[in-house]
């Protein structure tokens, strides 16, 4: 009987999962990994330099990251805050929102759940995909969020990608097929890819700091779980022998 | 003289104790043949402990206030992310609280649905069965309000959806829909009034009709899988002459068979909360890590999972009252189990074929239901038929097929049993595991 009850219910289960993976869209694999704490810590490094000028994190402290990538205060007080922050405060961008707005047309956003709210994935592929294009105000665009507002900030790093632009058809406007490096920046490909997948895996981190002590309890906790259940399955198997 | 505290005292104080505890544990003699369906009831009632648990713990950290505290962001969500980084421990209860809200959904369903596979609400268990709807009809409130109190943007927006399904009552419906929101629109006022609901109000219903659910299921006993009635086969066994003889305590033989279950569900729940507490998206909506903002709405609003197969009925049909009175149709007419099945067989196991057949299709018809309003459907079609599909026709086309099977199967079971056109199977004396 319980066969004839699991078997279906796992079969749905497959098919939920399989038609959820069938949404997969044309995102790069950001290959993040949260448990690697130098990845983290690069990637701390590249976010406090680069992005925290515009970005805040207004739900994560420095103490919390000197905490959790194994960090001193001073390290972190030296190395990383560069928002005038004192160690316990929170990470809040020293640019004002009011100014932002007129600047730039629209404050840029805290990137605290970033990834909770795009996924990794969408993260890592939005950083490699700005191209030049002097049509828009900041001379940038990005394949995945059309028009962004913001520049590419990392050129320096990256180099300059320009548009592949298909040829269209009569009546058609030609559309971005692809980006192609045009000038090189100060990272081969390969070191912006690593590079831009540390800062993913620490806003990974920064959007569910939980991660870190869950990761490292689950198998104990699953252990502990494991042995209660057997514990009561002999138990029971003791108290049911009467039961025919 | 009598010890204080003692057996005896209590006795003496509260008479009523020892035997309501021997009615409802130790003498209540449950079939000796449940199965793998009848663990889920009791995983329910765990379920309710360990949501108002955290529940109180949650409420001592969480601000329903939808006042701004930092640009675009109010103190509900700010403090949601205060109990997730700075309470020690926070993450813990609060993925308890939510993965908690989700498998309460999957336990509940396998529950109702283990019913209609044994007939557990048929005669005498028709109150069991309309308590029961009411605890559902109840926590379907109780987790609406309560995805609501993160204050994200789909909390937001799935608020905004789900009142406007009001706005559909003839004559009311707009003074109804301005006195549920305590405004014109969701606001501040909506938020405080659901944070009241769901942590006084509906919890106390709630409480209240479980009690009610098992005080009458005691009354009338359990069903079992073969849907044959202890009650009435031979007496005597092994505790009492006047017991059931296929019928066992309930302590300890299910309390201990029980813990076997909560054992395995708390390893797949803490394998959740440790490892995926998010479920991809499912069981935490990734829209809802924005904070709520009215001028920007989600790509698609849906409810979470355990709403979409009711959200697809309301959603598949175009005209707004036709869809709310289907989803309440959808939901009332559960009600009416009890006399829309007039067979006297009680187990899927004795019925008839046709009946199998149909219960299979609604279980079916009901996931997919939910795929479609899970907004999966959607996506798999586009998969499979390309890009260009339009997917508005085929999204109605397999969502009226879906809900013709939901409603048909109401339809279905009152033809097939009020005219006798059932062929069932001899049902057995006793349950089939009797020594």
């Amino acid at each position: 009987m319980t066969k004839r009850i699991v078997v279906p219910f796992v079969l749905a289960l497959g098919l939920l999962f399989g038609a959820a993976g069938a949404q997969a869209q044309t995102l790069m694999d950001s290959g993040a990994n949260v448990r690697d704490q130098a990845s983290l810590q690069r990637g701390a490094k590249l976010f406090m330099n680069y992005c925290s000028g515009c970005h805040s994190l207004h739900f994560m402290r420095y103490s919390r990251i000197a905490h959790d990538l194994g960090l001193s205060q001073k390290d972190v007080m030296q190395h990383l805050d560069f928002t005038g922050g004192k160690f316990h405060d929170n990470i809040v961008s020293a640019m004002p929102v009011d100014g932002a707005r007129q600047w730039l047309g629209k404050a840029p956003p805290d990137l605290s759940l970033v990834v909770d709210e795009m996924g990794a994935d969408w993260v890592y592929t939005y950083l490699n995909s700005f191209y030049f294009d002097p049509s828009t105000t900041v001379g940038w665009n990005n394949t995945i969020l059309k028009n962004a507002a913001m520049p590419n900030v990392l050129w320096e790093l990256q180099g300059i990608q320009v548009a592949k632009m298909s040829t269209p058809k009569p009546g058609d406007k030609p559309v971005v097929e692809g980006l192609e490096l045009k000038r090189p920046g100060r990272m081969t490909p390969a070191q912006f890819h690593a590079a831009t997948r540390d800062l993913t895996a620490f806003l990974e981190y920064v959007s569910d700091p939980s991660a870190l002590p869950r990761h490292s309890m689950a198998p104990w906790v699953l252990l502990y779980l494991a042995g209660f259940t057997f514990l009561a399955l002999l138990l029971k198997h003791e108290y049911w022998k009467d039961v025919h | 003289m009598i010890k204080v505290f003692s057996k005896e005292w209590f006795v003496e104080r509260a008479p009523g104790l020892l035997p309501a505890y021997r009615k409802h544990m130790t003498e209540y003699y449950a079939p000796k043949n449940f199965n793998f369906m009848y663990y889920f009831g009791s995983l329910a009632l765990l379920i309710l402990v360990n949501q108002i648990v955290t529940g109180i713990f949650l409420a001592m950290f969480y601000t329903p206030s939808a006042r701004q505290v930092f640009p675009g962001v109010s103190e509900a969500f700010a403090s949601v992310q205060y109990i997730m980084r700075d309470v020690d421990w926070g993450w813990l209860i609060r993925f308890m609280h939510t993965t908690g809200a989700s498998m309460f959904f999957i336990v509940i369903y396998f529950h109702m649905f283990r019913s209609l596979m044994y007939g557990s609400y048929k005669k005498p268990r028709e109150l069991v069965w309309l308590l029961g709807m009411l605890v559902f009809l109840i926590l379907m409130a109780e987790a609406f309000m309560g995805y609501v109190l993160p204050w994200g943007n789909m909390s937001y927006w799935g608020a905004k959806v789900i009142i406007s399904i009001f706005s559909a009552i003839p004559w009311i419906g707009d003074t109804l829909v301005t006195w549920i929101m305590g405004n014109f629109i969701v606001g501040g006022p909506t938020l405080n009034r659901f944070f009241s609901l769901h942590v006084i109000a509906l919890p106390l219903v709630l409480l209240l009709l479980v009690v009610l659910h098992l005080a009458a299921l005691h009354e009338v006993g359990s069903n079992n899988p073969d849907g044959v009635d202890v009650k009435h086969g031979p007496k005597g066994n092994r505790w009492s002459p006047d017991a059931p003889k296929d019928g066992i305590p309930f302590h300890p033989y299910y309390t201990l068979k029980d813990m076997v279950g909560v054992g395995v569900f708390l390893l797949i729940c803490a394998f959740i909360i440790f490892m995926a507490p998010k479920v991809g998206g499912w069981f935490i909506e990734h829209e809802n890590f924005a904070p709520a903002n009215s001028l920007v709405t989600p790509p698609d609003i849906k409810p979470v999972w355990y709403f979409s197969p009711f959200y697809a009925i309301l959603r598949t049909i175009p005209d707004k009252g036709l869809g709310a009175l289907a989803l309440l149709c959808s939901i009332a007419v559960l009600f009416f189990m009890p006399w829309l099945d007039r067979g006297k067989v009680k187990s899927i196991r004795y019925r008839g074929t046709s009946y199998k057949v149909a219960l299979t299709l609604f279980a079916i018809a009901f996931v997919c239901l939910g795929l479609i309003g899970a907004d999966v459907a959607s996506k798999v079609i586009l998969h499979v038929l390309g890009p260009n599909t339009d997917i508005t026709w085929w999204l109605h086309l397999i969502g009226y097929i879906f809900i013709a099977i939901y409603f048909g199967y109401f339809v279905f079971l009152w033809v097939y049993t009020f005219f006798g056109l059932e062929r069932t199977k001899p049902v057995p004396e006793r349950v089939t595991t009797h020594d």
